[in-house]
């Protein structure tokens, strides 16, 4: 009876363990295909071929996920719109950390009236329907990778900076950092040489929540049509076109749009569970 | 609670004040002018144009001018829709985006609540599982996944229900847009709902009421639901924000000629002051809305005045 009650906590870390175990063996099993898939399958993305247009998924001429509207073959398509779109979602989750690691070490060391403000702001950015001036930005200036990665960068921050600003509060009472003070180090220096290496653990745990938000504002925007544009191609972008043609030749539709999803889905169950792992405290509930 | 009322409202006013110019500045630094055209005109029609359009002012000039034209009401004239003043479009296509967007957000609440609810009261068992698994599905398949899969699941294949708003009548048009629309907060709220409920019915006041002899059901119905839910009252502004979000895709894959979709064909056709416009009008509604649930807030919980 003891034992049961005193192991049943361990036995579900471990489950919980192996859900991230499992979700992140399938995330690098989709982006080594995806990587492969270039050399895996004969067919171009770019290559159109009229002759065979609307092609159902099948393994004559290894059109695995058949053809779209133009005859391009689906399969070398996908893979490109998955390397595209977790490229592109790193690449931004990268910018938001930047961001939001600086701001919330800044208002979590300062402390006082500047964390108060700061923090404020953050609330208020928080509630803001931050997707219109993603739009606002794509259709003023001129689409482009760079473009894409700041505007979802610059949206993506706040969490971050929320976490990391609770960390820095705690570890700026730590000795490390009062020594540091005391021998008269800069806080520009505290800040970027003793508090930031120190939040590397909450940071990597909370960029893997970072990246399906970012996925999902990019695909967001690609299926709108405002963001990764032809003949790069991402998710978002061919489940867009998989919607206009749905009805003839429904994989167009299906194939992305699982594929994103369980992309998606592996992620945040990593990210869940990484946290969960991290902070014991959240796991027993 | 006046005073806590006053400094929230007198809050709100740089926000929106800072909205504006951010959205305005992003247009206004944008390379080119919206009449560059392969067409070369003659310098006079040239200057007429951005007379008309007061593009001949300096910059500070042409904001004082949008800002004294918001506070009429008048967001300036579309490029694209001729005749059209930007805030007509608004004022005609918002009724019908309003009517889904609250339509939405009631099913969240109530869909969200319950299944939290249930989830937080069977915990570790099947109904909860079943809950947090498909919330957690719900929080990760987006909007524009979802949409368009059970327009071919339940339009196409199964044909009960119209697939695109033109295309039915009554409440049926209504059922796939909303519940779509819907998904992705019932998720939210049922995760929330449920973690908090879990809190709640582990704190030491649930313990000495079980103590006294209460029921279960007397104890959730009287002192666990109403703190349990209080959380939900500051996730209100993210949601609203996240159904105006989705209405863009909602009324993009069906054919609702709401605020969003006019939103989506001025970004494809570069329609400057009217994508401005309605960022700008929907930056306004969501601060309003924060601003009302922080004065509830005020109201519900005398502990955040005094902060």
């Amino acid at each position: 009876m003891i034992i049961s009650a005193v192991l049943r906590p361990v036995v579900r870390q471990v489950r919980k363990s192996r859900a991230v175990t499992v979700c992140a063996l399938i995330l690098l099993f989709v982006a080594a295909i995806a990587i492969a898939g270039s050399i895996l399958s004969p067919h171009a993305y770019v290559d159109t071929n009229f002759d065979n247009r609307f092609l159902s998924p099948t393994f004559a001429d290894a059109h695995l996920f058949g053809t779209d509207n133009l005859g391009r073959d689906l399969f070398a398509r996908t893979m490109l719109g998955i390397k595209v779109t977790l490229l592109v979602a790193v690449i931004a989750s990268v910018v938001s950390l930047v961001i939001g690691v600086l701001y919330g070490a800044l208002a979590g060391y300062i402390g006082g009236k500047l964390d108060a403000v700061m923090m404020r702001a953050v609330d208020a950015l928080y509630a803001l329907p931050f997707i219109f001036f993603v739009i606002l930005l794509m259709v003023v200036f001129e689409q482009s990778f760079m473009l894409i990665f700041i505007a979802i960068g610059a949206v993506n921050w706040l969490d971050m900076a929320r976490i990391v600003r609770g960390q820095t509060m705690s570890l700026k009472q730590k000795e490390f950092v009062e020594a540091a003070r005391v021998i008269g180090v800069p806080t520009r220096g505290i800040i970027l040489r003793h508090i930031t290496p120190n939040l590397l653990g909450v940071v990597v745990v909370y960029m893997t929540l970072t990246i399906p938000q970012a996925i999902l504002l990019e695909s967001f925007l690609s299926f709108l049509g405002l963001g990764v544009q032809e003949p790069q191609t991402s998710l978002g972008a061919l489940v867009n076109d998989g919607v206009g043609h749905m009805e003839q030749a429904p994989w167009l539709l299906v194939v992305p749009a699982t594929v994103l999803a369980l992309i998606l889905l592996c992620f945040n169950f990593l990210g869940d569970g990484l946290r969960d792992l991290s902070d014991p405290k959240r796991a027993v509930r | 609670m006046l005073r806590y009322a006053l400094t929230r409202i007198l809050g709100a006013i740089p926000t929106l004040l800072i909205v504006i110019a951010i959205a305005f500045l992003m247009v206004h630094a944008a390379p080119g002018g919206p009449f560059d055209s392969e067409r070369v005109l003659p310098p006079d029609v040239e200057q007429n144009i951005a007379r008309y359009y007061h593009l001949d002012e300096s910059l500070p000039q042409q904001f004082v001018r949008y800002l004294s034209g918001l506070l009429r009401g008048d967001l300036g004239p579309s490029y694209s829709y001729r005749d059209y003043p930007v805030s007509r479009i608004i004022a005609d296509a918002f009724p019908l985006s309003m009517w889904l967007g609250t339509l939405a957000m009631l099913l969240a609440l109530v869909a969200g609540i319950s299944a939290g609810l249930v989830a937080a009261l069977k915990k570790n068992t099947l109904p909860d599982r079943l809950v947090t698994g498909a919330a957690m599905l719900g929080i990760s398949v987006p909007v524009f996944v979802v949409a368009p899969i059970s327009v071919l699941l339940f339009a196409v294949y199964l044909d009960w229900l119209p697939a695109s708003w033109t295309g039915g009548d009554g409440w049926s048009r209504l059922v796939l847009p909303v519940v779509t629309l819907a998904l992705p907060q019932i998720a939210v709220i049922a995760r929330l709902t449920r973690a908090s409920m879990i809190d709640v019915l582990a704190s030491d006041y649930v313990r000495t009421a079980r103590a006294q002899g209460l029921g279960t059901a007397s104890i959730v119905r009287f002192h666990a639901v109403k703190p349990a839910l209080r959380p939900l009252l500051s996730y209100l502004g993210p949601a609203i924000a996240g159904v105006l979000t989705g209405s863009v895709v909602i009324e993009e894959v069906f054919g609702i000629n709401g605020v969003g979709s006019f939103f989506i064909q001025g970004a494809l056709n570069r329609d400057y002051t009217l994508v401005l416009g309605i960022t700008i009008f929907y930056a306004v509604i969501v601060i309003a809305l924060n601003l009302a649930v922080d004065l509830l807030y005020g109201l519900l919980d005398p502990r955040v005045r005094t902060r």
